[in-house]
């Protein structure tokens, strides 16, 4: 548990980076601080393990006040994840990672075997170990930088905008696997980013920071959507968020209509009395919709002339996933299919919101 | 001057290939012993400097304090060589009597260490000054020390800028130590000098030439311990992101350090 006790940090000449913070960050648990370019984010994080000093105040880990042991050992104990990576363009990337162990005056062997185990755990080819940072793409460098939090298996982490540097695609993977290496190491983790969503998708709670280092709300994700405490937390958060909050709903009751398919590779169904049908592999995973009146009669199904615009919902996902399922599809049929990626059948947008308005609003 | 550009070269070449002239007699210093002793000279003040300059240059760097000092040192470079050369033997020189040489070669060495100083220092202090902010700030976020992080971080970092400022220095004290024969000393200078005066420019030429081969040979054994200790992971070598050449940048650290 990380405790901010009344932390404020101001610079001379009247800059009030943080305001008399008091926030909780519970052990096990993500807590994302987000908040607007400037409302001082990095100063919170820094203040944790004393990368910045406290004007008035404290920060306690457990039990413990912060300020009360050297910070050279403090921050040994706290994984620290750079903005950017900032890794040590001298030192080879399994070297980089076994930055701490080194320090702690692990046995370099050892420390060695563990950086290579961690590497592949945050999804780096092991070659990568005897190359320098220079070497790497950007992406690249935050997974090590990640890998080197890791590295003495601190029971803290924090992340200042870890995932920044990549494009959309490759941070939401980066995303998706630090939720399961977190789901495995379950580490008290404070992560910063001016990302919202990116905020709602990883965060156990939120912290929304506004200018002039002010706590504005501390909610979880779905509260935050549902209910932001005022204007400012409101706009920051952005549009869509009935939309968005439906992502923290499951599916689990939705019932599905079993759906005609055809096979690709072969020739097309005559007489079905509708216009599009849906087109599976041979091992019953959906490809695409195909357009019955477009095609020549006696053709054959192949790849070519399907219509792929439509996201598959997976049973027991989330009401967003099912009714975008719907929403995207050409035949306004929503596919639905199992964790294997095997047809269930499919649901209709009407049949979604039906399901959505007898839950009532989410509170 | 001789007559003719191609008599000169044959002579020169002639007096090199004399080996008279490389052994030594009792009335007579040859090349290898006055190479020695000239070795000797550049080895003594390098060292002395070295111990001075580098760790001062490396914690001025790394604190950020006393930096008028890297500009003091600066400002020295400026000084007369031959000037305070003889400045020194008049002060230093009478208080040894005979037999030890020793009141030449103090105010040799001073006046070589002065030279080789500025160099080291302000690349040194450049060195470490020019790591990357979030570099360091990497370090100390890991749980490294102040002294950690100029050991492990620091100075690894600024070697390429510290190897040039040595190599710069080992330059200038070579060429520099021609003067310890101004003083009645040995070295390669001894060569120069006689030859000046006895009017005997194959050996005066020679004697340039020698300085010149030991300074090109003292930089490719340094070109060579700097490849070794510095981490591919700077050079460039092993990356796609080329370093910036060394000597480019103590040029540029010289030119700084002018305008600062
Ligand atoms: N050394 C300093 N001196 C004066 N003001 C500072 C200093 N460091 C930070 N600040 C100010 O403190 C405020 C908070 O800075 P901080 O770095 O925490 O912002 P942030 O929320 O991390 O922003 P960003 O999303 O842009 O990284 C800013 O207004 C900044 O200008
Ligand atoms: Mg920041």
């Amino acid at each position: 548990m990380i405790r901010f006790d009344h932390a404020t940090k101001s610079y001379p000449g009247g800059t009030v980076a943080v305001d008399d913070l008091q926030l909780e960050a519970p052990t096990g648990q993500i807590t994302v601080l987000v908040g607007p370019s400037g409302c001082g984010k990095t100063t919170s994080l820094r203040m944790i393990n004393r990368m910045i000093e406290p004007t008035s105040g404290k920060v306690w880990l457990d039990d413990t006040d912060t300020a009360s042991m050297p910070a050279h050992e403090l921050r040994r104990q706290i994984g620290y994840v750079i903005q950017h990576a900032g890794l040590f363009p001298h030192r080879t990337i399994v070297d980089n990672v076994a930055t701490v162990p080194f320090l702690l005056g692990t046995d370099k062997k050892q420390a060695r075997a563990r950086s290579m185990e961690l590497l592949e755990r945050v999804g780096l080819d092991p070659a990568f170990a005897k190359r320098y940072p220079a070497q790497l793409s950007g992406g690249q460098q935050q997974r090590v930088g990640v890998a080197r939090a890791l590295a003495a298996d601190p029971p803290v982490m924090l992340m200042d905008e870890p995932f920044s540097a990549v494009d959309p695609v490759v941070r939401d993977q980066l995303q998706d696997e630090f939720l399961r290496l977190q789901s495995d190491l379950g580490k008290t983790i404070v992560f910063v980013t001016h990302d919202i969503d990116e905020a709602i998708k990883l965060g156990d709670q939120v912290a929304v920071l506004r200018v002039g280092g002010t706590l504005a709300q501390l909610a979880t994700p779905r509260e935050l959507l549902s209910r932001p405490v005022d204007a400012f937390v409101a706009g920051f958060v952005g549009r869509d968020r009935g939309y968005r909050a439906l992502g923290f709903t499951q599916s689990g009751s939705l019932r599905t209509h079993e759906e005609p398919t055809v096979t690709l590779g072969d020739p097309l169904p005559s007489g079905s009395d509708r216009d599009w049908v849906l087109v599976v592999d041979a091992a019953g995973a959906p490809q695409g919709w195909l357009h019955l009146g477009d095609q020549p009669r006696g053709a054959v199904v192949e790849d070519r002339m399907l219509y792929r615009g439509g996201t598959l919902a997976t049973q027991g996902g989330t009401l967003r996933a099912a009714l975008d399922a719907c929403l995207s599809s050409p035949s306004g049929r929503g596919v639905v299919v199992d964790e294997a990626g095997r047809l269930i059948g499919t649901v209709t947008a009407r049949e979604v919101l039906d399901l959505i308005e007898s839950q009532g609003t989410p509170s | 001057m001789a007559p003719g550009g191609a008599l000169v070269i044959g002579d020169v070449v002639g007096w090199l290939t004399d080996p008279a002239h490389w052994q030594s007699t009792p009335f007579d210093t040859g090349i290898l012993g006055q190479l020695g002793a000239h070795v000797w000279f550049c080895l003594i003040a390098l060292v002395i400097a070295l111990v001075i300059s580098l760790p001062l240059g490396l914690w001025i760097g790394h604190t950020g304090k006393a930096t008028w000092l890297v500009t003091v040192a600066n400002a020295v470079r400026a000084l007369p060589t031959v000037g305070v050369l003889v400045l020194l033997v008049v002060i230093i020189a009478p208080n040894f009597y005979g037999r030890t040489n020793a009141g030449y070669l103090i105010p040799t060495e001073i006046v070589l260490v002065l030279l080789a100083v500025p160099p080291i220092l302000s690349n040194a202090y450049a060195g470490v000054q020019n790591v990357s902010p979030a570099v360091r700030d990497a370090a100390f976020g890991m749980g490294m020390t102040g002294p950690q992080v100029l050991l492990r971080v620091e100075l690894p970092n600024a070697l390429p800028l510290i190897f040039s400022g040595f190599r710069s220095a080992t330059l200038q004290v070579i060429a520099t130590a021609t003067i310890a024969s101004y003083v009645t000393l040995g070295g390669l200078g001894r060569f120069i000098y006689d030859g000046l005066a006895q009017q005997d420019y194959p050996q005066m030429i020679s004697g340039g030439l020698l300085v010149a081969a030991l300074a090109l040979a003292a930089d490719l054994l340094l070109a060579l311990a700097q490849r070794y200790t510095v981490s591919r992971g700077i050079t460039g070598r092993a990356g796609r992101q080329a370093g910036s050449d060394s000597r480019v940048a103590v040029l540029n650290e010289e030119l700084a350090s002018e305008t600062a």
